[in-house]
């Protein structure tokens, strides 16, 4: 958990994931290796494939068959409610702010854990990964206890009017806190891999640190941000728990996509919750599309 | 230019990178700093170019003292180990980096950066980006950047490392001529004393973060300071304390009085040379270089026993060098 | 072409402090500033503030508080299904893992690519999505709804991706070479697999578990609506937690919350510790 990468060993999922996605699609085939016999091999094939068909494959067709399965106008209906859009809208409106704060955030906190030189950068690099090891629920109350009615600050807000808790602010920081390392652990190892060279031949051709940044540094770690972004707003689009506490799910007003599922499913809405939650996964299943692009692309640069 | 380094230290940690080092380069010279790895010499580059900062100690660029002065604002060109091209750029587009940066108008950049492809010979790759390029190709592109901004002083780190024999063999010879051509102060550093001899008009020989010695290359190899200087330029035989160059041995075909015999253990044709290795009188081993011509008439082969005459031997007293500068006579 | 720049020689002797290398200087004391205050706002206060509520009546308010027959109900169905859920994941991980590096089969990159769905996929989908094949009306008869095998399948679907994910890598870079030499001295394909290939991926079969582990006993979205949060029965640590906040019963819901990390930090923290053990008497 720790920046140093002493600790490489439990890693992050994003990092992992991300390492071994663009190995994975680096293989050229099956690697050979010592093939267990023809049978043995056909057997682990059987059982794993049968495994992700059970846990992934059959429910995620299962919910586009359930969607669809009386034809395309209640899913319109569905679609066109005006709760159903004032959700989807509230959604992309909080992605919209907390993506870009986390995105600015991550690049310069991965400059500084990857740059810098002060003490502390362990711990700076430990309380940025925390929001990975923390259940949302507890990101939501903790945030409460901050910023809530009775929360730390939570007469101050309340004397000069401001309303954080139950109130979109509330989301959007409780979306930046659970997509908060993203960005910062996907940048960290393309700067590290970009190293200073270019930006001291830049410093001295002239170049001023701004001049250095934009032109030299952000266009060569530009993938591995964008890529952190993908994860970050997949994240903060579909994030439940956490937004689910400090919005006080409002109908019509703090009621994201996806608390709008958990909405109508219990309000014995199939329908309404099928349809919001086949967007949602829409959107989860350009996100995979958009990571595996990013990854190919990644790959063809390195092999140049 | 002239450049002046005053009593510079620089310590990384407990390593000692620079000890108290100070020189003077002169206007318009073609400057190598040569020495093994670790003895500091790039991070005398770096420190030059104020990519580091001195622990103390100045450095002064044309009667300035720019030891505070950031990288971009000395006037320095700098030519990467590794280039440090611009990727996403092309070439075109590293090359006028620096005068982009400046906020020129577009047309004299281009300008600018044909001149300076011609200059380079690159012309026509300018579309081209730093992937297409060979490694011969991406060097002069860092050198036609680090050019293309007027530096009053060009700084190369190891210019020729990366590359592959024949290509190095070029562009030394080619940036000789460069530097005939446009005369800016020039320092390169390189840890091949073949390299600092042919390219350099002055030579700087460091070792653990000091200055060995500094002079032209003919200087420091027919008197060299101290015997880190003899032995790091040009071939070295070690008679005890004291030190032989190969070629300065003359073989006999019988003694005349003056020189001791050898029994010869080896003998190695190089094409011209021939190297032969040699066993003294009194055990100890040495190698003389001789001629192919010589070696015919010696009819030299393993198990002969010839007449050595050795030169008079260099000795220099104690390891430092203020010890051995001033007895580098025999 | 040696011929002074006119904008060189005016700005040389700036009177700079000693600088610092050029990333640090990019963020300078402005930018450390505003990501210290970013970072406090987001996670430094809001964990202060967890940790200080969890211990606003002392120790033994905190000891009440966690070992209320609810909480200990919830604490034990989140420890004890989350431990079975990640051995089921060490099993099929691994083997997912391996047969998408070693064998080969039409449809290979998109299963590859499906693997991180479950990262994707918001929770509350995933939730629905369980729902749609393994709820009531289930096409194929099963309804584990409001069940505990419901927790114990949310948390399988939430936790997939870890343990394929940080075997394969491994396995991609595992030399065949090692596996061909033990073969030649006269192992056997099982000999092999348990003394050459396992024992070369325990680390990262460790180090997923580990992290699904720690995922496993904070989720929460895929939970809600498949287990019906049923209390002493389905209801796990998280959705506690979530209805404690709800009743306004904010120092239990942190009480709990501080409870249920810190198992989530020393499991990461012994697993870690582990893997670096074996790997420093092993290798």
């Amino acid at each position: 958990m720790s920046s140093s990468g002493g600790s490489e060993a439990v890693a992050l999922p994003a990092r992992q994931s991300r390492r071994a996605t663009r190995r994975g699609s680096a293989g050229t085939g099956a690697k050979a290796g010592l093939a267990p016999s023809r049978a043995g091999r056909l057997g682990l094939r059987f059982v794993a494939l049968g495994y992700l068909a059970l846990l992934l494959g059959a429910p995620l067709v299962m919910i586009f068959y359930r969607t669809f399965e009386h034809g395309l106008s209640p899913v319109w209906n569905s679609i066109t409610a005006p709760n159903a859009m004032h959700a989807f809208w509230l959604s992309l409106e909080i992605v919209a702010i907390a993506v870009p704060l986390n995105t600015v955030f991550g690049i310069a906190a991965a400059i500084w854990l990857e740059r810098g030189r002060m003490r502390g950068r362990g711990l700076l690099g430990l309380l940025i990964d925390l929001p990975f090891a923390i259940s949302p629920v507890v990101v939501g109350l903790a945030l409460v206890l901050v910023y809530g009615r009775t929360g730390w600050f939570g007469d101050w807000l309340a004397e000069h009017g401001i309303s954080v808790i139950f109130s979109v602010p509330g989301m959007v920081l409780a979306t930046a806190v659970v997509s908060l390392p993203f960005v910062v652990r996907e940048t960290m190892p393309v700067l590290r891999e970009l190293g200073t060279d270019a930006e001291q031949a830049a410093e001295t051709l002239g170049a001023s640190p701004w001049q250095t940044f934009w032109r030299v540094t952000l266009p060569g770690i530009r993938w591995g941000v964008v890529y952190g972004v993908v994860l970050t707003t997949a994240r903060a689009l579909g994030e439940f728990g956490a937004v689910s506490i400090v919005s006080g799910r409002i109908e019509g007003q703090t009621q994201t996509l996806p608390l709008y599922v958990q909405d109508r499913f219990e309000n014995f809405d199939t329908t309404g919750a099928y349809t919001a939650a086949v967007v949602l996964a829409l959107l989860a299943l350009g996100t995979l599309l958009a990571m595996n692009l990013l990854t190919r692309r990644a790959h063809r640069r390195r092999s140049h | 230019m002239a450049i002046e380094v005053r009593n510079v230290n620089k310590n990384f940690g407990d390593f000692v990178a620079l000890d108290d080092v100070s020189m003077t380069v002169s206007d318009g010279a073609l400057t190598a700093l040569l020495g093994p790895s670790g003895s500091g010499k790039s991070t005398l580059l770096r420190i030059i170019a104020g990519l580091e900062t001195p622990d103390t100690g100045q450095v002064v660029i044309d009667g300035e003292d720019v030891t505070s002065a950031p990288a971009r604002n000395r006037g320095v060109g700098f030519v990467f180990q590794h280039y440090a091209p611009f990727k996403h750029m092309t070439v075109h587009d590293n090359v006028g980096f620096g005068l982009s940066v400046r906020k020129r108008p577009k047309d004299e950049i281009g300008e600018r950066v044909n001149e300076l492809l011609g200059l380079v010979r690159l012309d026509g790759l300018a579309g081209r980006y730093p992937s297409q390029l060979s490694g011969g190709q991406l060097q002069r592109m860092a050198l036609a950047r680090a050019l293309a901004v007027q530096p009053q002083v060009l700084l190369l780190d190891e210019p020729f490392g990366a590359l592959d024999a024949q290509v190095r063999a070029e562009l030394r010879e080619w940036l000789r001529r460069l530097h005939e051509e446009i005369h800016v102060t020039t320092i390169f550093v390189t840890h091949d004393q073949e390299e600092a001899m042919e390219v350099a008009e002055q030579i700087v020989v460091m070792n653990h973060g000091r200055i060995e010695q500094a002079g032209a290359p003919r200087a420091l190899y027919e008197s060299p300071s101290n015997e880190f200087v003899m032995s790091f330029i040009g071939p070295v035989n070690r008679l005890g304390d004291a030190y032989v160059r190969p070629h300065d041995i003359e073989l006999l075909e019988d003694s005349d009085g003056t020189g001791t015999e050898a029994l010869v253990e080896r003998v190695v044709h190089l094409g011209f040379e021939v190297r032969v290795e040699l066993k003294l009188d009194d055990g100890r081993e040495i190698w003389a270089q001789v001629t192919r011509e010589q070696a015919q008439q010696l009819e030299l082969k393993e198990g002969q026993i010839v007449a050595v005459r050795l030169p008079v031997p260099r000795v220099f007293e104690g390891e430092s060098p203020a010890a051995a500068s001033g007895a580098s006579a025999t | 072409m040696a011929s002074p720049r006119p904008n060189s020689a005016a700005t040389v002797a700036l009177p700079a402090p000693r600088r610092a290398r050029l990333g640090s200087r990019g963020t300078g004391g402005l930018g450390k500033g505003l990501l210290g205050i970013y970072l406090s706002a987001l996670v430094l206060l809001p964990i202060a503030a967890l940790v200080a509520k969890a211990d606003t009546g002392g120790l033994s308010t905190f000891w009440r508080e966690v070992s209320k027959p609810e909480s200990v109900a919830a604490i034990k169905l989140t420890l004890i299904v989350s431990a079975i859920v990640v051995a089921i994941n060490a099993v099929f991980g691994t083997i997912v893992a391996w047969v998408l590096v070693r064998d080969e089969f039409p449809g290979k990159k998109i299963v590859g690519a499906l693997i991180d769905l479950p990262f994707a996929l918001p929770t509350i989908v995933a939730g629905v999505v369980l729902l749609a094949l393994y709820g009531k009306n289930s096409p194929i008869g099963v309804d584990v709804a409001f069940t505990r095998a419901a927790v114990g399948l949310a948390l399988l679907f939430v936790t997939l991706p870890f343990v394929v994910r940080s075997v394969q890598p491994v396995l991609l870079e595992l030399d065949t070479s090692m596996e061909e030499a033990a073969a030649s001295l006269g192992a056997g394909p099982r000999t092999v697999l348990w003394r050459i290939v396992l024992p070369t991926l325990t680390p990262a079969i460790v180090s997923g578990v580990a992290l699904s582990f720690a995922r496993a006993i904070g989720e929460f979205g895929s939970l809600v609506l498949i287990t019906g949060n049923l209390p002493f029965k389905t209801e796990a640590g998280s959705v506690y937690i979530f209805s404690q906040i709800q009743n306004e019963n904010l120092p239990a819901a942190a009480a709990v919350s501080v409870f249920l990390l810190a198992c989530a930090l020393i499991v990461l923290a012994a697993l870690n510790l582990l893997v670096r053990w074996r790997s420093r008497h092993v290798l």
